[in-house]
């Protein structure tokens, strides 16, 4: 790191382990994640909060990782894509988006996921229009949304099930 | 129709049942990425890798001098700051030729601007720092003294001549071209009458979702330059880096890891990535430059500027007898290296009527130089203009006979028995389905019912609307168009594959994966092509030390082209398969057969050896094989066509709409799709190419817009501002099939992922006129803005704000 950048220690979870750093005070979230803690499954598209490929989890909420500094998640819990794979969270939605195709280049994907969930968390029985609704912070470039939506759709029947 | 997968079955699982070609898989690749262990360029740094930050022009035209950089220089974590005099030495200056425009005008094009600067953003100094946000920082403190020059900005700014882009140049015209049929003025002269619009098309651009990345590390001692960027075409980028940065080609190495989307911005030489792939070799560090948001709308390539004065003449029997069309293009500041931005407007001439019959042509056109950024391939090139005007033209033709539009098309449309045909535009036309689309499309639509649907509406005072769009897409260009032109650009493809211990396949292919799923399309083939399930095969693209040299991703080339290699591989690695096992078992191979992962007898299906078994015994203990018997485990199959330039598909669109008469806002009720892309491999992905493309055009229609004032200032840098449709914009999109396969090839594929994005924006247009008819209104500029809506309505005057 730079000599003379302005730095802050902080503390917290990320995918449930504690984690201490000395970060850049000017260093965003989703940066911070990606390249200091190695998580690059959460993306930037834009940097300007328009996109959601940067979406990460603090304390519960999806939030814009690209508008967020790494040093307001000091003391909070943080999960990636990275971390809601690896308990399971996001399962059902991503065997969705594989059988449906609901992905092809696959950047915007790891924010759409997060965000579908929380969607599902407590609307287990979105229409498509809800769907689409709660995916309006997610530009996805590739895919046209039809085969993002139709799993959405699909992985909230299977979890009702 | 939504193709549903067909199969749920866990990777690995063995299917017997039916033939790979032609199956909905899901990609298996997919499973990573939605993982999060995507590998795009912005995920890895080697230790000790520096970051890249350029200063980038903040005029249009301008000429300058940096007055200072020891201030930058100075910064701590800075390591570098370079100018055009410290990349000489290391990168040449390009400049874009092409034997299909003679006499195109372009000027000298450098990694780094030298003393002058043509378009808003361009880079004229470089900050190599410890982070990106140091290199930023750095950025402000270098002295530049700039004196702002007369910008050439809009269309008529250009033909005006009275600012020029270059000074040098005596005008702005880059290139113009003008042919036509002899008995043009003939032909037009004895027609029933003749339809005409000026049709006005906004620059767009492709918003890759990953921007623009590179990671250059050089190794001096090996004189190696390894170069990992998002690109879709790597071993084009390798010759490129090779003849610029003056290495042998074998010294240079491109990998392409994962791309996060392409739509052909990821196909040209940037000056921001050769100045990167310069500082590396100048410095001996590792250097990584990313795109930012702004600088990926403001440099990378736009397209579709256009503004197309056009006429369609017709007979007393409703048949068009020929199109008059004269284009005329806004190219930005250099014509686009290697391929030339001239080819888009070609393009568009080509295209031009191009899903009927008609008898005569004309088309003139002139390709303006502007202070603007490049223009280039853009999905689709060229094709959705061309498709806009014919379509719209069509329907003014319809209209003024009192007549359905279909009915009108299905009168002009290019039979199946006039063809092959070269129309006037000069496209050959063979193997395509109009009328069969069009009674598809019928049925998909429920057109009675939606009619009824819209004459309710009108009725209840909505503005309802139903349009259609008929389109060609030539698609899988061949050598004829770059290689004939002197262009450097791969037309064929090469897969090699080799049977591998436990009887898997895996290959190397020259196509290039950019999320289409074009390694699981050529995975199935492979399948079919030997006889064993694709989730046995495994395919790897995208880097030049191990790919061999082909075309990568560009015109719907992946199927078609790739996809024909893989099979003449796949039938060739069965070949050295059957004749070794006929050795062994005394056996004619012609009496064996491979079926999954199993050679069995022909006639009774009896097992005689697995592949496994096979693999295991020719690799690991071939001193038991008859003496002479050396099976070649690993072939290469390259593949071109031998003529057909282009393979031509077809399809048609039509979308439903719904205008707001109080905001002037367009809602898009319905779009369906039947298109005809030849054999389909895969139609899950097929399907999702096409909904994805037409979601690009709905775009084109609707909402994208790259802006400039009239200083040649840029206006839409962030996606706030420029706006690409979302999830809640959209309706459902429905497609359905015809297939005609092509007979030059064995699997009989061509492209089939433009359509899409070909015909959607016709489809739009023709909609929203539709809905305005009947208030004596219509439009003939995309993208169809609200406030042109309501102007177009007269609830809003000329010069009144809304
Ligand atoms: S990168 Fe954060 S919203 Fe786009
Ligand atoms: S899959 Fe490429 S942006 Fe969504």
């Amino acid at each position: 790191m730079t000599v003379d950048e302005e730095t802050l220690t902080i503390t917290c979870t990320v995918n449930g382990e504690a984690v201490r750093d000395v970060v850049p005070v000017r260093r965003s979230l989703v940066d911070w994640v990606r390249h200091d803690l190695g998580l690059t499954g959460s993306h930037v598209g834009c940097e300007h909060g328009v996109c959601g490929a940067c979406h990460v989890q603090v304390d519960g909420r999806v939030v814009r990782g690209c508008l967020m500094l790494a040093v307001q998640a000091d003391g909070a819990r943080v999960e990636t894509v990275e971390g809601a794979t690896r308990s399971g969270r996001v399962a059902v939605l991503q065997d969705c988006f594989f059988e449906r195709a609901a992905l092809q280049c696959g950047f915007c994907t790891p924010g759409i996921l997060l965000q579908a969930a929380e969607l599902l968390e407590h609307t287990p029985a979105p229409d498509r229009a809800e769907i689409r609704a709660a995916l309006s912070g997610n530009i996805c470039r590739c895919t046209g949304y039809q085969a993002i939506v139709e799993a959405v759709e699909e992985a909230a029947g299977r979890l009702r099930a | 129709m939504t193709s549903a997968p067909e199969t749920t079955a866990p990777i690995g699982m063995i299917r017997t049942d039916t033939p790979a070609i032609g199956r909905s898989m899901p990609r298996a690749e997919t499973r990573r990425l939605l993982a999060g262990r995507g590998r795009y360029v912005d995920d890895g740094a080697p230790r000790g890798c520096l970051h890249a930050a350029f200063l980038r022009s903040p005029f249009a035209h301008a000429r300058f001098t940096i007055a200072d950089t020891s201030t930058a220089a100075g910064l701590s974590g800075v390591v570098a700051v370079l100018t055009a005099a410290d990349l000489a030495p290391v990168c040449r200056p390009w400049q874009c030729r092409s034997g299909a425009f003679p006499g195109l005008v372009s000027p000298v094009q450098r990694a780094l601007a030298d003393g002058r600067v043509a378009f808003q953003g361009e880079p004229v100094a470089m900050v190599v720092a410890e982070s990106r946000a140091r290199a930023e920082d750095a950025l402000d403190l270098i002295a530049v003294d700039w004196e702002e020059l007369p910008a050439v900005a809009s269309l008529a700014a250009a033909l005006s001549a009275e600012a020029l882009t270059h000074p040098e140049l005596a005008d702005n015209v880059a290139w113009r071209t003008e042919f036509g049929s002899a008995d043009f003025d003939a032909v037009f002269a004895g027609a029933d009458f003749v339809v005409e619009e000026r049709f006005a098309f906004e620059r767009k651009t492709g918003v890759s979702l990953e921007p623009r990345g590179v990671l250059a590390e050089f190794d001096p001692a090996e004189g190696l330059l390894d170069v990992r960027i998002s690109h879709q075409m790597p071993h084009q980028l390798q010759l490129h880096i090779a003849e610029q940065l003056d290495l042998p080609i074998g010294r240079v190495r491109v990998a392409c890891g994962d791309v996060g989307g392409g739509f052909g911005i990821k196909m040209h030489v940037y000056p921001d990535e050769l100045a990167t792939c310069a500082a590396a070799k100048l410095l001996g560090r590792p250097v990584k430059f990313v795109a930012d948001r702004i600088e990926a709308l403001a440099t990378d390539i736009h397209a579709r500027e256009h503004q197309v004065d056009a006429r369609m003449a017709v007979d007393g029997e409703g048949r068009i007898l020929g199109f008059d069309i004269h284009d005329v293009q806004g190219l930005g500041a250099y014509s686009v290296f290697p391929r030339s931005s001239t080819t888009e407007a070609m393009s568009v001439l080509r295209a031009m009527g191009g899903p009927y019959r008609f008898e005569a042509y004309r088309a003139r056109l002139e390709c303006l130089l502007q202070n603007k950024s490049l223009t280039g391939q853009y999905r689709s090139v060229g094709h959705p203009i061309a498709c806009a005007v014919t379509e719209r033209l069509v329907d003014l033709a319809a209209a003024r006979r009192g007549e359905d539009p279909l009915a009108f098309r299905r009168r002009n449309l290019l039979p199946v028995e006039a063809m092959p045909w070269t129309n006037p535009a000069g496209g050959r036309m063979f193997e395509l389905s109009h009328h069969a689309c069009l009674d598809a499309m019928i049925g998909l639509v429920d057109l009675d019912a939606k009619r009824e649907e819209v004459r309710a509406g009108r009725a209840a005072g909505r503005l309802l609307g139903l349009g259609f769009a008929s389109f060609v897409e030539f698609t899988a260009t061949g050598s004829q168009a770059y290689g004939a032109a002197g262009v450097k650009v791969a037309a064929g493809d090469t897969v090699v594959a080799s049977l591998e211990p436990s009887g898997s396949v895996r290959a190397q292919a020259s196509a290039s994966e950019i999320g289409q799923g074009v390694r699981q399309a050529l995975a199935q083939v492979l399948a079919d092509g030997v006889g064993l399930d694709p989730s046995n095969v495994r395919v790897e693209t995208g880097d030049t030390r191990t790919a061999p040299h082909g075309g990568g991703a560009w015109a719907s080339r992946g199927a078609a082209i790739a996809g024909e290699a893989a099979w003449r591989a796949g039938r060739r690695l069965r070949g050295e398969i059957l004749a070794a096992v006929a050795a062994l078992v005394q056996a004619k191979p012609a009496d064996l057969d491979i079926r999954a992962g199993e050679v069995v007898e022909v006639a009774t299906g009896t097992p005689r050896m697995t592949l496994a078994d096979l693999a295991d015994l020719v690799l690991f203990r071939s001193h038991e094989l008859p003496a002479g018997v050396r099976p070649q485990f690993t072939v290469a199959e390259q593949y071109h066509r031998d003529d057909d330039p282009f393979l031509p598909t077809n399809g048609i669109q039509a979308a439903m709409v719904e205008i707001d008469r109080a905001t002037g806002f367009v809602r898009l009720l319905g779009h369906w799709v039947v298109e005809d892309c030849g054999r389909i491999i895969n139609p899950l992905l097929v399907d999702e190419q096409i909904r994805g493309g037409v979601v690009q055009g709905i775009g084109e229609a609707l909402y994208e817009a790259c802006r400039y004032d009239a200083a040649g200032q840029f206006t839409s840098g962030t996606l706030a501002d420029y706006l690409v449709p979302m999830a809640g914009d959209l309706p459902e999109i429905a497609i359905g099939h015809v297939e005609t396969p092509y007979s030059g090839s064995s699997v009989g594929a061509k492209g089939a992922g433009e359509a899409g994005t070909c015909g959607a924006p016709a489809a739009i247009l023709n909609a929203v006129n539709d809905a305005l008819a009947p208030h004596g209104a219509s439009l003939a500029a995309l993208p169809i803005k609200p406030v042109s809506v309501l102007r177009a309505l007269g609830d809003l005057g000329a010069g009144e704000a809304p």
